[in-house]
C-alpha cells in the first residue's frame, strides 16, 4: 500500500504531466512507473510493469483506453499480481460514463478537479488495502473481471462491445452472407459455413472448414451485424459460431480451450468470456 | 386546444360565411323575386346553408378518402399543416361536386325554407318557369363556386405558410447541428483541461491559448450569421483552431498555412474549411500514434479558387465514420447552395507516398 505503483496513459502531454503532478501532491507515496501516450503502449507497459493502478484516457490514438483495459484483463498472467485497479479519465463521453456507472468503475472527468481526484485517490487507497486482506487475495482476479464484464456488457451470450452509440443501433437484420474480395473476385460465404472469425490488424480472417478469407473490416463492426445467438465472442479477437464448437476443456491452470467440429484449430477463451461455458 | 373548442371555432367560422353569403344573395337577387325581404333572407339562408354543408362535406370527405389511398403526408410538416393540405381533393373532383351540391342544396334549402316560412313555393315548379329559373340557379352556381374558391385559396395560403415554417425550422435545425458539430464537447472540454493546466504552469501561454479559443468560438458563433468573409479571416480562424490543437497534441501535430497575399481578400463562406480541417485531425492525425502534418493552402487557377486541406494521418481506408461523412456532406451542401455545380469538393488519397488524405474545394471567383 505504501509503495503503490501506477501507470498513466494520456495522449495529451500537458494533461499527462498535470495528472502526474496532481497525483504526486495528493498521494506522495504513489510511484508513477510509466506515462504513455497511446493504448497499445499502455497495454504493453501495463503487462510488463504490472502496476497497482491504471489511469486510462479513453480517446487515444491506435487503441482506446477501453480496448486497452479489456486486452489487459484478457492477457494478464494468472500467476502474477492482481489486476490493476482502473480509473478512466475522459473529457466527454456520455455512453462510456453510463457504462462506468453500471460497472461501478471509477472515472475522472477532464478538466480534472483536485477535490474529485482526491476522492478517487482515497477510494483507491481503501480498495488496495482491502485487497491485502487474506480472503480478498483468495478471490484473485474475480472482482475486477466482474467489473470489466459489466463494463463491456458481457452477460451470458450477449454480444459484447465497448460502449458507444453503435451498440444502441445494432443492425436490424443479421448478416447472412460474407462478401470476401480477393483480387477481382468476390467470394460469397454464407455465415452458416463460417467456423470462426479472427481479428488480424485491420482485417478479419474468416475461417470455414475448407479455406479462409480476409475481409476488410473490424471485428467490432462485424459483430454488430451478426446474430448474437449464433455467434459468440470468446476473446477480443475471436468470434466463433456456436454450432461449430465441439467441446470446451479446461487445463490445470483454469484456461479454457475450444475444439471445433470440422477444424483442427484450438481456440482459447479469454477469462472475460469464460463464464458462458458451464456444464448444464 | 380541447376538441370541442376546435369544432366550435370551425362551426362559427362556417356560419359567419353562410350568413354573409345569404345577406349578399338576398340583396342581389331580391329584385328578381316577388317576395319580401324576410322570406327571401330565409330562403337564401337555408339554400346557402345546404349548399355549403354539401360542399364542405365533399371537400373533407373526398380528400380524406383520397389521402388514405394516396401518398403519405410530407415529412417535416406539422399535423395541422397536413390537415390543411388534405382538405382539398383537387378541382377535377370538386367542380362536379359543386354542381351537384348547388342543385341538391338548392332544392333541399328550398324545402327547408318552405318548412320554416310555412308556405309552399314548389321548387320544381320553378323548373317549368324558365323566366325565374335562370335568375335563381345561375347566381346559386356562381355563389357556390365563389364560396369554394374562397376556401380553396384560404387552404392554399395556410399550406404555403406551413411549408415556409417547416423550411425555416429545418434551416434552424441545420444551423444548430452545425454549431453543435463545431463546438464538439470532447474538443471543448479537452481544450479547457489544457487551459486549466497552463494557467498554473505558464500563464502567458495560457493567455495566448485563451485568445485562440476566443477567436475560434466567436468565429463559430458568427459564421451562422454572415454570408462571407475574407480568405485571410478564414485562414486566421483555422490558425486559431490549429493552435488549440497544437497545445493539445504537442509534437504530434505540425500545421502549416499557405495563403498567397494576392488571394487574401477574396470572399469565402465563413468557416467553409473548418469541417475539413477538423476531419483531417480527428480521423487522420488523432488516431495516428506518431501524429503528422496538416497543410492548408489556397491557390488560384483559370477556373477559380482552389482550397486544399492535406494531412499525413492514417488515411481514408481506415474507417469512413459517421462524423467524417457528416462533415463532408455539410461542406458539399453549403457549396451546392451557394454556387450550384460551379463548386466542388473532392476527397482523395494523395499520390506522393506520404499517405493521409487530401480534400480540395474548388469555388468560382466572382
Amino acid at each position: 500500500m505504501m509503495n503503490a505503483t501506477a501507470l498513466i496513459a494520456e495522449d495529451e502531454p500537458l494533461l499527462a504531466a498535470n495528472l502526474q503532478a496532481e497525483l504526486a501532491r495528493l498521494w506522495p507515496e504513489l510511484r508513477i512507473v510509466a506515462s504513455v501516450g497511446d493504448g497499445a503502449s499502455a497495454l504493453q507497459q501495463g503487462l510488463t510493469l504490472q502496476p497497482d493502478l491504471l489511469f486510462l484516457d479513453i480517446r487515444m490514438p491506435g487503441m482506446s483506453g477501453l480496448d486497452a483495459a479489456q486486452a489487459l484483463a484478457e492477457d494478464w498472467p494468472d500467476s502474477g499480481r492482481p489486476l490493476p485497479l482502473v480509473v478512466f479519465v475522459t473529457a466527454y463521453d456520455e455512453y462510456a460514463l453510463r457504462a462506468f456507472e453500471r460497472a461501478a468503475l471509477d472515472y475522472v472527468l477532464k478538466p480534472v478537479q483536485t477535490e474529485r481526484l482526491a476522492k478517487t485517490c482515497a477510494r483507491l487507497q481503501a480498495a488496495l488495502q482491502a485487497r491485502e486482506q487474506p480472503q480478498a487475495a483468495e478471490a484473485g482476479l474475480a472482482p475486477m473481471i466482474d467489473q470489466l464484464r459489466a463494463l463491456f456488457g458481457v452477460a451470458g451470450q450477449g454480444v459484447p462491445g465497448t460502449s458507444g452509440p453503435a451498440d444502441a443501433a445494432t443492425a436490424s437484420a443479421p448478416l447472412r452472407m460474407i462478401q470476401a474480395s480477393a483480387g477481382n473476385t468476390i467470394t460469397m460465404v454464407p455465415v452458416g459455413e463460417v467456423l470462426y472469425f479472427e481479428a488480424a490488424d485491420k482485417y478479419v480472417r474468416v475461417i470455414t472448414a475448407e479455406r479462409e478469407h480476409l475481409i476488410r473490416t473490424s471485428l467490432r463492426e462485424l459483430l454488430q451485424q451478426l446474430d448474437s445467438q449464433q455467434f459468440w465472442q470468446i476473446h477480443r479477437g475471436t468470434v466463433v459460431r456456436a454450432d461449430a464448437i465441439a467441446s470446451a476443456s479446461r487445463d490445470e491452470s483454469g484456461k479454457l480451450t475450444l475444439s471445433l467440429r470440422d477444424h483442427a484449430a484450438k481456440l482459447s477463451v479469454s477469462r472475460l468470456y469464460a463464464e458462458q461455458f458451464k456444464g448444464m | 386546444m380541447p376538441t370541442y373548442r376546435v369544432v366550435f371555432s370551425w362551426l362559427w367560422r362556417e356560419l359567419r360565411i353562410t350568413v354573409l353569403v345569404s345577406l349578399a344573395a338576398t340583396f342581389l337577387f331580391g329584385p328578381f323575386s316577388d317576395s319580401t325581404f324576410v322570406p327571401n333572407l330565409i330562403y337564401t339562408f337555408t339554400v346557402a346553408l345546404c349548399i355549403q354543408a354539401l360542399i364542405e362535406a365533399g371537400r373533407y370527405g373526398l380528400s380524406a378518402s383520397f389521402m388514405r389511398r394516396g401518398a403519405a403526408p410530407l415529412s417535416g410538416m406539422s399535423p395541422e399543416s397536413v390537415a390543411v393540405q388534405r382538405a382539398w381533393p383537387g378541382w377535377g373532383l370538386m367542380v362536379p361536386w359543386i354542381a351537384m351540391s348547388a342543385v341538391v342544396g338548392y332544392l333541399g334549402g328550398h324545402t327547408l325554407g318552405d318548412l320554416l316560412t310555412g308556405t309552399h313555393h314548389a321548387p320544381l315548379g320553378i323548373l317549368l318557369n324558365f323566366q325565374s329559373l335562370l335568375p335563381s340557379l345561375l347566381p346559386t352556381f356562381a355563389l357556390a363556386i365563389g364560396c369554394t374558391y374562397f376556401f380553396y385559396a384560404r387552404g392554399r395560403l395556410a399550406a404555403t405558410e406551413a411549408q415556409a415554417q417547416a423550411a425555416r425550422r429545418t434551416a434552424v435545425e441545420n444551423q444548430l447541428r452545425l454549431l453543435v458539430s463545431q463546438l464538439e464537447p470532447h474538443m471543448l472540454f479537452n481544450t479547457l483541461a489544457n487551459l486549466r493546466v497552463l494557467i498554473g504552469q505558464d500563464p502567458q501561454r495560457a493567455q495566448a491559448m485563451l485568445d485562440h479559443l476566443n477567436g475560434f468560438l466567436r468565429a463559430t458563433l458568427d459564421a451562422s450569421r454572415s454570408d462571407s468573409h475574407a480568405l485571410s479571416a478564414e485562414f486566421a480562424r483555422i490558425g486559431d483552431y490549429l493552435e488549440l490543437m497544437q497545445v493539445r497534441m504537442g509534437p504530434r501535430l505540425t500545421g502549416t498555412l499557405d495563403l498567397p497575399d494576392e488571394l487574401s481578400s477574396l470572399p469565402v463562406p465563413p468557416l467553409l474549411l473548418q469541417p475539413l480541417v477538423e476531419n483531417a485531425i480527428k480521423h487522420g492525425l488523432e488516431p495516428s500514434v506518431a501524429g503528422g502534418r496538416i497543410e492548408v493552402a489556397a491557390r488560384r487557377d483559370a477556373q477559380g479558387l482552389l482550397l486544399s486541406v492535406r494531412d499525413t494521418g492514417v488515411g481514408l481506408g481506415a474507417v469512413a465514420t459517421h462524423g467524417s461523412r457528416f462533415g463532408m456532406q455539410q461542406v458539399r451542401e453549403r457549396l451546392a447552395a451557394l454556387y450550384g455545380s460551379a463548386a466542388s469538393l473532392e476527397l482523395t488519397t494523395p499520390d506522393d507516398g506520404l499517405g493521409g488524405a487530401l480534400a480540395v474545394v474548388r469555388i468560382p471567383v466572382v
